[in-house]
């Protein structure tokens, strides 16, 4: 079995996504390439070839994949794809834009999302945002995307040769603009690992602002909020966190005023520890938290920020 | 420019999700059903285009249960013109989806197919891709900001950590995002006025594409229970506990 990973990167740096890809890689057993495909990327390609059980980094570098579109990355895996009975990718932005590609030119279904690897074709998912866990078997070659969240990074103690891979003429019809990236000393929401996060019984931007924010940046910690929070406009909607939006696995969570409906639920099971802080003491949040404190939040949270300054 | 709006019916996003205790599946009987969420900002954003001028019609299709003409029908309220529903009795991967969907893309010849990101219930996440390599058209995905100019689209997609502006040569592929619309309430005269509209039924079986699904799902399974929380009294005492019993802190 030989395996092909995408790695994620940004031309600068390679991304943790990459290291826990590659434990599901190698969870899936065989020899495991990396390709790293970028301009301008070769310290990522070197980074690459230290992670522990890669037996080869493949480097494409060229000027039309510096903004790694999904119609060139995809004819570029695509390209390789002959020598691999597995092609495996994070589903990051960048995985989930090109993979579903590679899978439809190799007339392949992909199997996205996988939270674990029961045998070399053998895998589980979610399925209704967390709600049900799918057992799913291929049969033969196949494209996956991995949930990293659900792996350990693999170490980097690996010392693996880097060959350069030549590229394909490539021309797409997507043509990039611009990368409008937020600029915020705040952790990534997904891949944080705290978040705090804000509901309706906020009431407004400015008390959401000024309640959840303070304890955030004491923790170091993302932001989330519920749909209803960001219904209303008090969070913006990148910051959504549930099954219409965004699913985190923080080792810590804090909900402050969110009463906890399915569907925000669904996005924060795989957190290791929930914390819920809500004036109601019905609210179904207080099910799934492992530690539930009733009040008023506009006292709590405030006093919380204050204790874990200190 | 016509636009082609695929639509699937998925069981209601405020629905509790209950696993069939043979492992068969989810629960699906007696469930409320609507359309994908995801799906309904993209009939919201096709309708929008029309009402500007950008667009001459909007036409919507779903595949799957015959049921789903009522997931066609409120496409058709919010103000889709047509319908097309492509019939097939088990569930229709993705890939599949995505090969009808060429079929009809060369019948119809849309400027623009606009899709849900993902649907809820396999939350694949693939269709449109797919769709997109299929025919070498450009995509852009988790759309915030669509804006037709002429013969190309600008697409400011939701990324990790921020946003990536796109120009797509039109025709094109775009899928949506939760941020892109805030679709409206039908109205009343609507939905009469859309039991009225056109709807092509067919076999999804009569346009010559595999629908055999090409993935074994095994079994359906809970997912792992959370062990259950303890109440705390003080800010204090949930400090303690976060820090030497949990010690996340």
């Amino acid at each position: 079995m030989k395996i092909l990973l995408l790695a994620e990167h940004d031309n600068q740096t390679l991304s943790p996504h990459t290291a826990r890809a590659l434990t599901a890689a190698r969870q899936i057993g065989g020899e495991v390439h990396l390709l790293v495909a970028g301009q301008g990327c070769g310290h990522v390609a070197e980074a690459a070839a230290r992670l522990s059980g890669v037996a080869k980094v493949l480097h494409a570098d060229a000027p039309a994949l510096a903004h790694q579109l999904a119609e060139l990355l995809s004819e570029l895996i695509v390209s390789v794809a002959d020598g691999y009975d597995t092609l495996l990718a994070p589903a990051t932005s960048t995985g989930k834009n090109v993979m579903p590609r590679v899978a439809a030119l190799l007339d392949l279904m992909q199997v996205s999302d996988i939270i674990a690897v029961d045998g070399p074709n053998s895998f589980r998912r979610p399925i209704y945002a967390g709600n049900a866990i799918e057992h799913v078997e291929t049969s033969g070659k196949q494209v996956i995307t991995v949930r990293t969240t659900a792996f350990v990074p693999a170490d980097t103690e690996g010392a693996a040769p880097i060959e350069q891979i030549s590229v394909p003429d490539l021309a797409s019809p997507a043509e990039w603009i611009e990368d409008i990236t937020v600029t915020t000393e705040r952790p990534e929401l997904t891949s944080a690992k705290r978040v705090v996060s804000g509901g309706r019984s906020l009431g407004s931007k400015e008390k959401f602002d000024a309640v959840i924010l303070p304890l955030a940046d004491a923790l170091g910690a993302a932001v989330g909020a519920s749909r209803d929070a960001v219904d209303e406009g008090f969070a913006p909607n990148d910051w959504q966190v549930g099954q219409t939006g965004k699913t985190v696995a923080p080792e810590l969570y804090i909900a402050c005023g969110i009463s906890g409906a399915i569907q925000h639920v669904a996005g924060i099971k795989d957190a290791k520890v929930i914390v819920a802080i809500n004036s109601d003491p019905e609210a179904p949040i207080f099910k799934l938290a492992d530690y539930a404190l009733v009040g008023d939040l506009f006292e709590l949270v405030p006093e919380l920020t204050r204790a874990v300054s200190k | 420019m016509k636009i082609l709006v695929p639509v699937k019916r998925a069981i209601d996003y405020k629905v509790t999700i209950r696993v069939k205790p043979d492992g068969s599946g989810v629960d699906t009987d007696n469930v409320k059903m609507s359309m994908n969420p995801f799906d309904e900002i993209a009939v919201e954003q096709a309708v929008r285009l029309k009402e500007a001028g950008q667009a001459s019609e909007v036409v919507v299709v779903s595949i799957g249960s015959p049921k789903a003409e009522d997931t066609i029908r409120t496409a058709m309220a919010i103000g889709a013109d047509r319908g097309m529903l492509l019939t097939h009795d088990t569930a229709v991967e993705p890939l599949a989806v995505a090969k009808l969907l060429v079929k009809l893309v060369e019948e119809e010849q849309p400027g623009l197919v606009i899709l849900g990101k993902q649907a809820i219930d396999n939350d694949a996440n693939q269709t449109g891709q797919m769709l997109s390599a299929l025919l070498g058209w450009g995509q852009a995905t988790s759309a915030a900001e669509l804006v037709v100019d002429g013969d190309s689209a600008t697409v400011t997609s939701e990324i990790d950590g921020g946003l990536q502006k796109l120009r797509l040569t039109l025709p094109a592929i775009v899928t949506t995002e939760l941020g892109l619309n805030q679709p409206r309430n039908a109205t009343l005269p609507n939905v009469i006025k859309a039991k009225k509209k056109p709807l092509d039924v067919r076999e999804a079986s009569s346009l010559g594409v595999d629908l055999d699904p090409r993935l074994k799902v095994t079994k359906v399974t809970e997912p792992p229970a959370r062990k259950s929380g303890i109440q705390v009294n003080s800010v204090e005492e949930l400090v303690a506990k976060l820090r030497d019993e949990a010690q996340v802190l």
